[in-house]
């Protein structure tokens, strides 16, 4: 089995701090990590491949730096790295973004592509199933676990607001998965011995095949018009007392807002 | 689509087990109003097995025409059918708006319709307003919630975004309001049905949705453990209140997913929010800061919920919880 496992450098969002004054981020300091539903993912991969015997991999479009994350990858177990590295791709939405990993994905075998549900610094989602109408695949979003026949039928567990679902797709398909379905490895030490020593493939616009006007700022639909950072309702009282007084406040404002 | 040709404002209104969901409820609202500033229609577009009578209610709630398809293949979500539907209405109907919730489900619907009508989509959008060019202006939070942006798609239609439930607030039900009701047939290529859907669990069926509650007792890292959760949920029974939680608290195993407020779990904007021992994250905030009272409980004063709380409590949780419990039983004695 072939499984190409689609991950993304973000900055840790988790770490950002706002400037209490101007209300903007303070990026300086943030530290770059690969996208947690994308470690999920790949975990994913890794652990059919553990139990399936597979070829693992991981392709990413960043720029060069974003080879941090797939020696991390190699690190954990991954037996391919795709750097998509091009000015082409660059100041892409996630439509045109989707355009630049299917493209690159045409080239490429496979039976099943994962990728993380959503990465932290968009929050959006949409690149995933967006890839898999590229190229015309059925897809299951939100993967929480995952069953295979060792033949080409995925029985799939997707987590909704409520419970679950069970659902099942043959391979070739896509899969979005989260970072809770599972615990990711530590990188071994041999791994990341060996991480170092093998060669991460860089390819550009001319190794993929997709339309240049669909990549890119030209391709992408959105622009931004405008970001801001948000500004905080205003603070109301802290009190600092002893707990009896405490809960006369809680209670007043109970009355005072008619919840009792 | 032609841009010059498309028109009005659609609504994708999900139903389950052919209840609809308050979103599309939130969104009818939305749609309303920037289809009167547009001076244009809304339509509703329902879709579901033995759903038509719910169409009234979505004209109720703001709907000018309700698109109903009723056929078995939508019975239960699925990409697929769901997207073949919604595409071959929009390219009859030719939308410039259409607004989906950003439920599990139109998450999963949103990205695959953009990809098949190549138009742009904006994700999880908490503002949605009219530009003087007659845009749709889509603000969504990014970066985790640390900064705010708004996104346009100017050349291609229809403009799509999915918005988050709870954010929107739901109009008045207008039982005067008249509407027309079509219903629509779906020409289906059942060959591309790959996905089978086998089942659907709900699991806590006893507990009411985190962002339907008046009033949520929330708990965070300082409530430690499910004892704490215990002395939680106790309070909360005495106001009817639900309990919630920060992420800390999901992934720490301590409760489920479905009751995690913030900025990967849900929105939520109750009369009174609690939180208790949350330090307040800036993705916790951008789930609750719309309550219309937050009363925040922390041991530490620099916590960064009380710069968003009305009444903040620098205090130990453990003692002040029982003893306003203890308070709230015994008010109607």
């Amino acid at each position: 089995m072939k499984i190409v496992v689609c991950i993304k450098q973000v900055p840790d969002t988790t770490e950002i701090k706002l400037d209490p004054v101007k209300g903007t981020m303070i990026r300086e300091g943030v530290p770059s990590i690969m996208n947690p539903d994308d470690k999920g993912g790949l975990e994913m991969a890794l652990q059919l491949k553990d139990k399936f015997g597979a070829e693992v991999t991981v392709l990413t479009m960043g720029p060069m730096q974003a080879e941090a994350i797939l020696r991390e990858a190699f690190a954990m177990g991954a037996d391919k790295a795709i750097l998509l590295s091009d000015r082409k791709f660059a100041g892409a939405d996630t439509l045109a973004t989707s355009n630049t990993l299917a493209g690159a994905l045409r080239a490429l075998d496979y039976d099943l592509i994962i990728t993380g549900r959503q990465a932290i610094d968009g929050d959006t989602a949409q690149v995933g199933p967006q890839i898999a109408e590229h190229l015309d695949l059925p897809q299951v979003t939100y993967v929480e676990d995952l069953q295979f026949d060792g033949k080409k039928t995925f029985t799939v567990r997707k987590a909704t607001e409520d419970g679950y679902q069970i659902l099942e797709v043959d391979a070739p398909c896509v899969l979005t998965v989260l970072s809770s379905a599972n615990k990711a490895r530590y990188m071994s030490v041999r791994g990341i011995v060996e991480a170092f020593d093998k060669p991460i493939e860089t390819w550009g616009f001319d190794n993929i095949t997709v339309d240049e006007s669909k990549i890119g700022l030209n391709g992408s639909p959105t622009r931004v018009a405008k970001s801001f950072g948000k500004a905080l309702k205003a603070a109301g009282q802290v009190y600092e007392v002893e707990p009896t007084e405490a809960v006369d406040i809680i209670i007043n404002k109970l009355k005072e807002k008619y919840i009792i | 689509m032609d841009k010059s040709a498309s028109k009005n404002v659609y609504v994708f209104v999900e139903q389950r087990e052919g209840v609809i969901q308050s979103v599309a409820l939130e969104l009818l609202g939305k749609a309303r109003e920037l289809a009167d500033e547009l001076g244009e229609q809304v339509y509703a577009i329902l879709l579901g097995k033995g759903i038509s009578d719910k169409a009234q209610e979505c004209i109720y709630y703001g709907a000018d025409t309700v698109l109903c398809v009723d056929a078995p293949e939508l019975e239960s979500y699925v990409t697929e059918p769901y997207a073949q539907a919604i595409c071959q209405i929009v390219n009859r109907y030719n939308p410039s708006i259409l607004l989906i919730g950003a439920t599990t489900i139109g998450r999963d619907l949103g990205p695959r319709l953009s990809a098949r009508l190549t138009t742009g989509l904006t994700a999880d959008c908490t503002g949605l307003a009219i530009s003087e060019d007659r845009n749709l202006m889509m603000t969504r939070p990014a970066f985790g919630g640390n900064l705010m942006a708004t996104i346009v798609c100017k050349e291609h239609r229809p403009q799509m975004s999915t918005v988050r439930p709870g954010v929107m607030k739901i109009g008045r039900r207008d039982t005067e309001r008249k509407g027309n009701i079509e219903a629509v047939t779906i020409d289906f290529d059942k060959s591309k049905f790959r996905v089978k859907l086998l089942k659907t669990v709900k699991e806590q069926k006893n507990l009411v949705d985190i962002t339907e509650a008046k009033i949520l007792v929330s708990g965070g890292r300082g409530v430690g453990n499910q004892e704490g959760f215990d002395m939680l949920r106790e309070m909360a029974k005495t106001i009817g209140a639900e309990v919630s939680s920060s992420r800390a608290m999901v992934d720490a195993g301590v409760i489920s997913h479905d009751r995690q407020v913030g900025q990967t779990g849900k929105t939520v904007r109750p009369d009174v929010y609690f939180a208790c021992g949350i330090s307040g994250a800036i993705q916790h905030l951008a789930g609750m800061e719309e309550s219309e009272t937050i009363i925040a409980i922390n041991k530490d004063k620099f916590a960064p919920i009380f710069q968003v709380a009305d009444v903040g409590i620098v205090g130990d949780v453990r003692k002040v919880i029982p003893l306003l419990t203890e308070r709230l039983k015994n008010r109607s004695k």
